[in-house]
């Protein structure tokens, strides 16, 4: 009965292997030791945002947004000084403690983002790429024009418009996630739609049809679960993007407003101190780098893991 | 493959379309602001539409002059620190591709891969910045009192043109934007030039005498760069992004600079012009990329 299935040979090949066990990936992902310890750092990090609070003002006895007025008189404090253990920011405020509360704003942006962004994509992917014909044919052309347009400055439109028609204030955590969120998904789209593709091809996916099951079960109940692998490796590597987004966008003051700590944020104004406290400058730079460096080996990791055949 | 090709030439003219809710939203939002008008959204837009088929993108506010003079004005800027960045990543990032793969788990490949990583997670801006303390705040000692000392802002000195310190004025810049480029191209050329490496006729031409480099770089090459002009062609929105971003902290007088003056000021007129031009640029260097695509791979045909 096979031979009347219209299957390529990489299909047959990866069903007779079947999925990987959960120990199998464990393994594979253990070997790979860079990958390991981004996932360490990930966690720690996770944990650092979580308890933000306690942290800084148990550990540090800091608050992130006030201003050490008994020793700051208008200059950066150098790091040590005074019990700021990083010194403090253009303002006298603690560099530490808003580092730390930093990561919880970029990380939340970009849990959030990244969620959202799957969703969208995963399920315009699945349409697009179980349905064909002219339901394809539309979905991806938007997403060809959506990636046609240079990210970056349509971000910045979009949020200087939200600016505009309210205030600079208005570009919360939730509009950032919004704009970021609803404007990444093609790159989701275009991959779930390939692995949907060839998955409907399928002798699952014909039997499961063959049964009389719905669409939308068959796409989220039998398709949807043999292409979460490439999802999870693309989800982990655009919360990478979407932490260079964010701070990107803070930076050029058109994402998370001070006096909020993000990384974004706190490069703004160290720019121009950069040769009186260059140390304003560096750490926080600092935190971005070995955030997004320990996310893309996680995902590099995962993605060997995973599926030792995907590039 | 050549059903992908042609499918990317309809973006082209559904992309004013998209835009359709900013200038609308924009468009209403100024005339609210500054005459008090309240039209539909839908005419704003063919108002709009009408007017930049004409060749008029309206008036900028914050430069006081059409949008369209503007942006010229700082168009060469830009091209200049595009074109030498793409220049620099292409050379860059090809040769360390074609390196890795060749000598693939030497110390090289291991170097070149590293690198890659890195390039990919560093922000943009804060590399910039770092450049800047290093070579522009503290400069790169050389003993003997020397040090490297390169300018931080700015296209040149002064008003006449004088190549060395135009060339002192974009090296930092160039940098800067190449980084994520080099990084991401060096390391697709790497896989690209690994799986040619494999193949029967890298094998028969090798078995037909010739020498290895002649191998790597006639048979081997050609066939690697296929896939990359594709992925270069992807990354120019990025390129255009980039530029934002490096002419900002450069104070490069360039468009991007310009979006970011004209964002501050919500001069949508300007942000207008802006997105339909980078958006064109890219979709006419897409063409571009589908006829090196034909030129390169003579099993492509256009029908």
């Amino acid at each position: 009965m096979a031979a009347t299935l219209p299957l390529d040979p990489s299909a047959v090949a990866a069903a007779d292997e079947g999925a990987p066990s959960r120990n199998t990936v464990w393994r594979r992902f253990r070997r790979h030791k860079v990958a390991l310890a981004g996932g360490v750092i990930m966690i720690l990090l996770a944990l650092i945002a979580i308890c933000a609070a306690p942290i800084t003002a148990l550990i540090l006895h800091q608050d992130p947004n006030a201003i050490d007025n008994v020793h700051w008189q208008g200059y950066p404090l150098a790091p040590g000084a005074f019990g700021h253990t990083l010194g403090t920011d253009e303002n006298g405020r603690d560099l530490f403690a808003r580092l730390i509360y930093g990561a919880q704003i970029s990380l939340t942006v970009a849990v959030f983002a990244v969620i959202m962004e799957i969703s969208i994509g995963t399920v315009l992917g699945a349409i697009s790429g179980y349905y064909g014909g002219w339901v394809d044919f539309v979905i991806m052309r938007v997403t060809d024009v959506v990636l046609s347009i240079p990210l970056l400055p349509l971000l910045l439109v979009l949020t200087a418009i939200v600016a505009g028609t309210s205030n600079k204030a208005s570009l919360n955590f939730g509009v950032i996630v919004l704009i970021i969120g609803g404007l990444s998904w093609p790159a989701v789209a275009r991959l779930v739609r390939a692995s949907f593709l060839s998955l409907r091809e399928r002798e699952f996916a014909e039997a499961a049809k063959a049964l009389g099951n719905r669409d939308g079960r068959i796409i989220f109940r039998h398709l949807l679960p043999n292409a979460v692998a490439p999802i999870i490796v693309q989800a982990t590597l655009e919360v990478a993007n979407v932490i260079i987004l964010e701070s990107t966008l803070s930076f050029l003051g058109f994402g998370i407003q001070p006096p909020t700590a993000s990384w974004g944020n706190m490069l703004a104004n160290a720019q121009s101190n950069i040769t009186v406290a260059p140390w304003a400058a560096i750490f926080p730079g600092l935190c971005i780098l070995i955030t997004v460096l320990a996310i893309n080996y996680l995902g590099d990791g995962l993605r060997d893991a995973l599926d030792p055949n995907m590039r | 493959m050549l059903f992908t090709i042609l499918q990317q030439a309809p973006g082209g003219p559904l992309t004013p379309y998209l835009q359709n809710p900013h200038i609308t939203q924009a468009d209403i939002e100024r005339l609210k602001h500054n005459l008090g008008l309240d039209q539909p959204v839908y005419v704003q837009y063919f108002k709009w539409l009408g007017r930049v088929l004409t060749g008029d993108f309206g008036w900028s506010q914050s430069n006081s002059e059409p949008v369209t003079q503007a942006i010229v004005e700082r168009l060469p800027a830009t091209l200049e620190l595009m074109g030498a960045s793409f220049v620099l990543s292409l050379a860059i990032g090809v040769t360390a591709g074609i390196v890795s793969a060749v000598k693939q788990y030497s110390w090289l490949d291991y170097l070149v891969t590293t690198f890659a990583f890195f390039g990919q997670s560093m922000p943009v801006f804060w590399f910039a910045l770092m450049l800047q303390l290093l070579f522009a705040v503290y400069g790169i000692p050389l003993g003997f009192g020397y040090k490297i000392q390169l300018p931080s802002a700015g296209i040149s000195e002064s008003d006449t043109f004088i190549l060395a310190d135009r060339l002192r004025h974009l090296v930092l810049p160039t940098i800067v934007l190449s980084l994520l480029f080099i990084a991401q191209w060096s390391r697709f050329m790497r896989s690209s030039m690994l799986e040619v490496i494999r193949t029967d006729y890298m094998r028969t031409a090798a078995a037909k005498g010739v020498s290895r480099t002649a191998v790597i770089l006639k048979h081997g090459l050609k066939n690697a760069l296929i896939p990359l002009v594709t992925v270069i062609a992807l990354s120019l929105p990025g390129l255009v992004g980039g530029a934002v971003i490096t002419e900002t902290i450069f104070a490069w007088p360039g468009m991007g600079r310009l979006f970011i003056n004209a964002l501050g000021q919500f001069d949508f007129a300007l942000l207008m012009g802006y997105m339909m031009l980078t958006s064109f640029l890219v979709i006419a260097f897409n063409l571009i990329a589908d006829v090196c695509y034909a030129w390169l791979d003579p099993r492509v045909k256009y029908s």
